[in-house]
């Protein structure tokens, strides 16, 4: 199997100076293709800094997020950008379109980015489409979608760009059961027939039931795995 | 790409792109009406006040300014007169010679200046023939006769078709006298020259003075001030060293000073002006810039380079600032120009000293290209400085500060 983020020994820390806040505590992270993995934990565990830290948002203090044999703490804030921008595909909570763009535009503009060639846009965009089942409304404005149908074309967008990896944070807590239903469907279909790894945070436990892998953080550190491959070596769980 | 998506950012939010369209727009309106009111009102104030009797340039000999007596006088020279007369911006060249005399008539005596003028030219200037309030201005049949401001008749009680008598000291200490028809008689609306001034045709003054062919200034009329610097350098250049060449704003130094602080403070409420429209440009950007803060901090996680980013704000604030301009410009060019044609009238007191002085009592605006150009420039350049503050805070943003609620 392709190892996609091997993170070794990272750590954050918030307001080092003042009140110090540990966020993420020395945490060894190793995902490999096609994973379909769950980060769970209660709020201010860290997940959200995790997927910030393996996504390229930001940047550990200490250790090494090895993404497709780049350590992207190495890399400068352009080029991290352009990393982000091939390597790794977001959803976040609050779906994020952008609302003068139609859902059509919102995906194309991760590939124009891209500069990938017109014809080739038109192709991929009418396949996702099809793959998301939003064919019929490719060109309504994210105000004329529900909840659900923008966090599908959010899943589209992040597809696009044929990312090593897509990052989910809470997907489904805006969504209600269906339109969350619908949306782990699409992405557990993605992951299966395509392979793509989708590593997400959640609280939602029809999520946390429908991962392979369920990772639990608690006070910054990994408090269990179900993985085989047990990843945290130096933690202390309290 | 982000012309595009620049273009319905614009319409995202309407009535912000529409304050600060509107910002843009009145901002050119009111910058460009208050210019050229101002141009317009000094434009006409110079062109009164040289019009009045110093012209726009003068050409003297050397060092006559400083010593206005007629021995630094200097002699007509046709081909020197047809040089200056063929500059692109001169209009009219007349010649004078000035000096003083004692004008009598039954018992008493007063200091006058007598001026000898060419009738037709110094009309061109000066437009003496309107300010003839009775009997009539100078023809080629005009011999020996004067024209007398009208505190100076009225000091004498001498009318048109009486006598007056001069005596003086003529060119290199000649005895200058004679005895003169009054031709006509001229009213002023400054005391100075109301009280003082007497005129009389050229060859009848040299012959007073006993000085043919001498003139003591050229007279200049331009077709616009605009060029003023432009054209005494020439002139000098023309002139070398044997002549005097000067402006106005040497003649009517207190003239030139009073326009400065004037367009000073004009500059100030100008100033003020940009001020108010820098707050509400940067007003409606410091709000959009709150607003769209979390899409900015998304569009960077996503992978859209801050440099690409800045380029879209950029685009989109050129679009306003070039919407608001444009409609500015168009809707000021024809109030600018309705101003010309049906200026402002001044009432009251201010409108009676105008009359007094001959001045038409209005307030015109300029229509001088020059200045639409520099007030949409300076607004559209007040507008793109104020869009560096998208374009440095997308540089400054932090994906994960920025998507934090």
């Amino acid at each position: 199997m392709k190892t996609v983020i091997d993170a070794h020994n990272i750590k954050k820390v918030y307001n080092p100076e003042t009140i110090p806040v540990v966020a993420v505590n020395n945490v060894h992270l190793h995902l490999e293709r096609g994973e379909f993995t769950a980060l769970v934990g209660p709020s201010g565990s860290g997940k959200t800094t995790l997927l910030n830290l393996i996504g390229g948002l930001d940047k550990p203090d200490t250790g090494s997020v090895i993404i497709n044999n780049v350590d992207i703490t190495k890399l400068t804030p352009n080029k991290l950008i352009d990393f982000r921008l091939h390597n790794i595909g977001f959803v976040f909570q609050a779906f994020n379109l952008i609302p003068v763009l139609s859902a059509r535009e919102n995906v194309e503009l991760i590939m124009q980015l891209q500069h990938v060639k017109k014809h080739e846009i038109k192709a991929r965009v009418t396949n996702l489409f099809q793959q998301i089942g939003l064919e019929d409304k490719m060109d309504n404005r994210p105000a004329q979608l529900s909840g659900g149908q923008q966090q599908r074309v959010a899943v589209a967008r992040a597809l696009a760009s044929r990312p090593q990896f897509i990052l989910a944070d809470e997907p489904t807590a805006n969504l209600d059961t269906k339109s969350a239903d619908n949306l782990l469907d699409i992405m557990a279909k993605l992951n299966k027939e395509e392979n793509m790894t989708f590593i997400f945070s959640t609280h939602d436990q029809r999520v946390i039931e429908r991962a392979r892998r369920v990772i639990t953080l608690v006070d910054g550190q990994i408090h269990a795995d179900s993985s085989p491959v047990s990843v945290n070596v130096d933690s202390t769980i309290t | 790409m982000w012309l595009k998506l620049a273009w319905k950012n614009l319409w995202r939010n309407k009535h912000r792109t529409a304050i600060t369209t509107a910002a843009i727009f009145f901002a050119v309106i009111l910058s460009v009406a208050a210019s050229s009111l101002q141009d317009g009102v000094f434009d006409n104030f110079i062109k009164n006040m040289v019009s009045y009797y110093t012209g726009y340039i003068q050409i003297h000999q050397k060092g006559y300014w400083n010593h206005q007596v007629l021995d630094n006088g200097m002699i007509r020279d046709s081909s020197y007169e047809s040089r200056i007369s063929n500059q692109k911006n001169i209009t009219a060249i007349a010649p004078r010679i000035e000096s003083y005399a004692l004008a009598s008539f039954k018992d008493l005596t007063k200091g006058c200046m007598v001026v000898g003028i060419h009738p037709e030219e110094e009309n061109k200037i000066t437009a003496l023939q309107n300010k003839v309030t009775s009997g009539k201005y100078f023809d080629h049949k005009s011999g020996n006769t004067v024209i007398l401001s009208e505190g100076l008749a009225e000091r004498f009680g001498l009318q048109v078709n009486d006598t007056v008598y001069l005596i003086s000291q003529g060119y290199h200490g000649a005895l200058a006298a004679g005895k003169y028809l009054i031709n006509g008689i001229v009213s002023f609306g400054s005391p100075e020259l109301n009280d003082q001034l007497l005129f009389m045709p050229l060859h009848t003054a040299q012959e007073f003075y006993s000085a043919p062919d001498l003139v003591t200034s050229y007279v200049l009329g331009l077709k616009s001030d605009k060029y003023l610097g432009s054209t005494v350098s020439k002139l000098r250049h023309i002139s070398g060293e044997t002549y005097e060449v000067m402006s106005w704003k040497e003649l009517l130094p207190d003239v030139d000073q009073h326009i400065k602080m004037d367009k000073g403070s004009m500059s100030i409420i100008l100033g003020i002006l940009y001020l108010l429209i820098c707050f509400g440009i940067f007003g409606t950007m410091l709000m959009m810039m709150v607003e769209r803060r979390y899409e900015v901090g998304m569009l960077v996680a996503i992978g859209m380079k801050k440099g690409i980013l800045a380029m879209l704000f950029l685009t989109e604030s050129i679009f306003t600032v070039i919407i608001g301009s444009v409609a500015g410009l168009s809707c000021s060019i024809p109030l600018v120009y309705y101003l010309k044609e049906h200026p402002i009238r001044i009432g009251g007191e201010m409108a009676e000293t105008y009359e007094r002085f001959n001045f038409e009592p209005i307030f015109p605006a300029s229509t001088d290209p020059s200045i639409f150009i520099t007030q949409g420039l300076i607004v559209v350049s007040i507008g793109l400085l104020l869009s560096m503050y998208p374009v440095i805070t997308v540089f400054k943003i932090d994906p994960v500060k920025a998507m934090k609620k």
